[in-house]
């Protein structure tokens, strides 16, 4: 029984908080935020020069090979940095379907200039009536000789509107809920057909949806195996649910360690606000609930790096659990900051926004926990 | 015991009910169906609208030109309100300055400022809070000096809701430093907010929208006639006036009206093919919302009927706006939780009046998680939640 880290997984934490300390402020980050740019190229860059851009892919890729545990451990740190680039979609979504694919020209054509910082692509998987079901997929592409051509609407792509390739989920056979007869496919972001509506979110990133009006696709961009996509597609979205769950861990750390300073340092009735005994006792509440959810976060990565059987119940556990635990958590923050909370000026209020969109990514507490009855 | 209407007030609904239906501004109710957020202009035609009737000062006593309804009309009638989806009132003049002015002002600030107070001609905003003075709030540092048959205001104002539109400020300072007690020598003044020496700085909210300001007051010089009531008194008046709407403090009635507006939106997204067993399990959390929100509801009739009958309110009063504003919260979660990446963007422009760009979202989805965000405030403002409860330990169990 061990939960130390490795050295090279020591070397990387290292890396990534010293990063996000001395790199990358929360000024600097509103800057961009308020700016028309959904995220800072120069940030880009340099992730791509620290090797982020390449941890999860394979060495046989030229990648760094990291894991779960790899995986954890720097987006926990992103979490609390707050980072508005888009890691998330273009690594661990779009590149999680690439780097998964046997279409091995595709992979060789479009990792490399993924780990270089060139290629910012994003995934299509979702749609208005899909909810978190990721079976449910009514954007068709129809076979048509060698070509597909894709039509239909996906929403809420994250970096759906910058990104220069999309990986999208489409019906090639079967009615609208199978499991079987989805197909993922790269399509370029200037094909004919494809029209992209940007938006901010309300966490401040950006995201779009993407109309696919008889797009038309080679056969040979084709990621997934015909009609077999689902089971990619959901090994990426168990990737990607981990990814955003140590993001939110790294968030609720932030929020309780900055509440407790807060409560130090503001006067009222001539004491500091901490020295209230219901005001520690919330705060006491608020620590535990985030040992919990380290430990569930650590449960999950260990088992999905060993492959275990257990790992989508863990997984399922853990987003479950960070969506009940992790919410309740952010209102407190808020609450104990009083008006301050409620101010966009604060980074508590974004760090708040940010934990309260991860509960509704890839499908939020209720709906994990109807999976986790299913799973276990 | 029963929780039946008279047929007098049965008749009473009948007609509130075609009040909202023929003579309120109907363009109004239409906009909001669409999801718009009213406009300031909204809120003047719609209070006017209810002034023409005679009905804006609805908690106000007859000879200052209320209703004088009785508690139960009260209810009736922000029931119906509430059920026609018109905007909120705005609470600062009708609700606030306007009893304490008719409490303890003088004849003169009467005549002076009730008929436009209960006509929305003006628009008031409400100075209580300082940087350094929230929920412990006599403990405020403005200052306001006498100096001949003037006070002279000096310090800083904030959280003011709706500054940016107020022609008048109500606010407590401090006239008097030398007391036994912080809140002695606290005093209400009525300030026009374009008397010299003002200045209005915007907050703006976690969810992007400028609803709260800053306003500092630099050597504002108003004359002795704008203090109400004593000196050193406005303590007393102040808190008055935050316990004074007690009937429609737990908003009961607009917590109804939009859990009915999500169980609509639900069947929409039902038929739209939205799988139906996340729809199913989703329909069991709008019953445990609900029934917390009927139990409300019967505390604030318990409430209502104690002070129809001559009585004092009960000890469960004082339950009502925490009890309240956790509903008010637990209904903006449930708008975001039903409607899932539909949560996401951010396109609060589009809902504003007066937008002609691309329409990206058409059912109020993407307001849903701003609208979550910005009533994190509701447990926050008018006396946190937890002064709240140090209130009913206090007062109501006596610990």
């Amino acid at each position: 029984m061990d939960f130390s880290l490795s050295e090279e997984q020591a070397m990387l934490k290292e890396s990534v908080v010293q990063y996000i300390d001395k790199s990358y402020g929360f000024e600097e980050r509103m800057e961009v935020v308020e700016s028309d740019a959904p995220y800072s190229s120069a940030k880009w860059q340099e992730f791509a020069e620290l090797g982020w851009l390449s941890l999860p892919f394979s060495a046989d890729d030229d990648g760094f090979d990291g894991g779960a545990v790899e995986l954890m451990l720097i987006m926990q740190e992103l979490g609390r940095g707050l980072v508005i680039e888009p890691y998330l979609a273009a690594v661990v979504l779009a590149g999680g379907c690439i780097k998964r694919s046997t279409n091995l020209p595709l992979r060789q054509k479009l990792l490399p200039a993924i780990m270089s910082g060139e290629s910012i692509p994003a995934l299509a998987y979702a749609e208005r009536n899909s909810r978190y079901n990721l079976n449910h997929v009514a954007v068709t592409a129809a076979k048509d000789g060698e070509d597909f051509v894709i039509s239909g609407e996906k929403f809420v792509v994250f970096n759906g509107a910058t990104a220069d390739q999309i990986v999208v989920a489409t019906r090639t056979s079967g009615e609208v809920a199978d499991r079987d007869g989805i197909t993922l496919f790269c399509v370029s972001a200037d094909a004919e057909g494809v029209s992209v509506k940007g938006f901010r979110t309300v966490d401040g990133s950006h995201a779009a949806h993407i109309e696919f009006s008889e797009v038309r696709v080679n056969a040979s961009m084709a990621v997934s195996e015909i009609d077999q996509g689902l089971a990619m597609l959901e090994a990426v979205i168990l990737d990607a649910t981990l990814a955003v769950s140590a993001e939110a861990v790294g968030i609720m750390d932030a929020l309780t360690t900055k509440t407790i300073e807060y409560t130090k340092s503001r006067q009222q009735f001539g004491v500091p606000l901490s020295s209230f005994q219901a005001l520690q006792h919330r705060m006491v509440d608020m620590f535990m609930e985030l040992e919990q959810s380290r430990s569930l976060l650590l449960r999950a990565a260990i088992k999905l790096d060993e492959n275990d059987d257990e790992a989508a119940a863990a997984i399922a556990a853990l987003k479950y659990y960070i969506g009940t635990a992790g919410r309740k958590l952010g209102e407190e923050a808020v609450q104990l900051h009083g008006g301050m909370g409620v101010t966009n000026e604060l980074d508590v209020a974004h760090l708040f926004k940010r934990l309260t969109v991860i509960d509704t990514l890839f499908g939020n507490s209720d709906y994990q926990l109807s999976r986790y009855t299913r799973l276990s | 015991m029963n929780v039946n209407f008279s047929a007098e007030e049965l008749a009473f609904q009948e007609e509130v009910r075609t009040f909202f239906a023929q003579e309120y501004p109907q363009d109004i109710l239409e906009r909001r169906r669409n999801g718009a957020l009213p406009a300031r202009d909204d809120y003047i035609r719609g209070q006017q609208a209810l002034y023409d009737k005679g009905w804006a000062g609805i908690n106000w006593p007859v000879e200052y030109g209320g209703t004088g309804w009785s508690a139960t009309r009260k209810y009736i009638f922000y029931n119906e309100f509430a059920a026609a989806n018109c905007p909120t009132i705005i609470p600062f003049g009708l609700s606030m300055v306007g009893p304490v002015i008719y409490t303890y002002g003088s004849e003169e600030q009467k005549e002076r400022f009730l008929p436009d107070i209960l006509s929305s001609k003006v628009w008031w905003c409400q100075g209580y809070s300082e940087p350094g003075a929230g929920s412990d709030l006599a403990s405020l540092k403005t200052r306001a000096d006498l100096d001949g048959d003037e006070y002279v205001i000096n310090g800083t104002k904030t959280w003011t809701t709706l500054a940016q539109h107020a022609d008048w400020m109500f606010l407590l300072a401090r006239t008097n430093s030398d007391v036994a007690r912080k809140q002695e020598g606290i005093s209400f003044l009525l300030v026009k907010m374009d008397t010299p020496g003002i200045s209005v700085t915007p907050i703006i909210t976690l969810d992007g929208d400028h609803e709260i300001n800053q306003v500092f007051f630099d050597n504002v010089r108003i004359p002795v006639n704008q203090l109400v009531g004593e000196e050193g008194k406005g303590w007393t008046y102040g808190k008055v006036l935050l316990t004074h709407e007690r009937a429609n403090i737990a908003g009961v009635a607009v917590s109804k009206q939009r859990l009915e507006s999500l169980k609509s939106r639900l069947s929409v997204y039902r038929e739209q093919g939205q799988a139906p067993a996340d729809l199913d399990a989703f329909k069991r959390k709008i019953s445990e919302i609900e029934i917390q929100l009927s139990a409300l509801e019967y505390t604030e009739l318990r409430t209502l009927a104690s002070v129809a009958t001559g009585k004092a309110p009960g000890p469960e009063s004082s339950i009502l706006k925490i009890k309240g504003t956790e509903m008010q919260q637990a209904i903006d979660n449930l708008f975001f939780e039903l409607s899932a990446y539909g949560a996401i963007p951010n396109l609060r422009e589009q809902y504003e009046a007066g937008y002609s760009g691309d329409v990206i979202d058409d059912d109020g989805a993407s307001l849903t998680a701003l609208r979550y965000f910005n009533y994190r405030k509701a447990s926050i403002y008018g006396g946190s939640n937890e002064i709240q409860k140090n209130i009913i330990a206090k007062a109501v169990l006596r610990v």
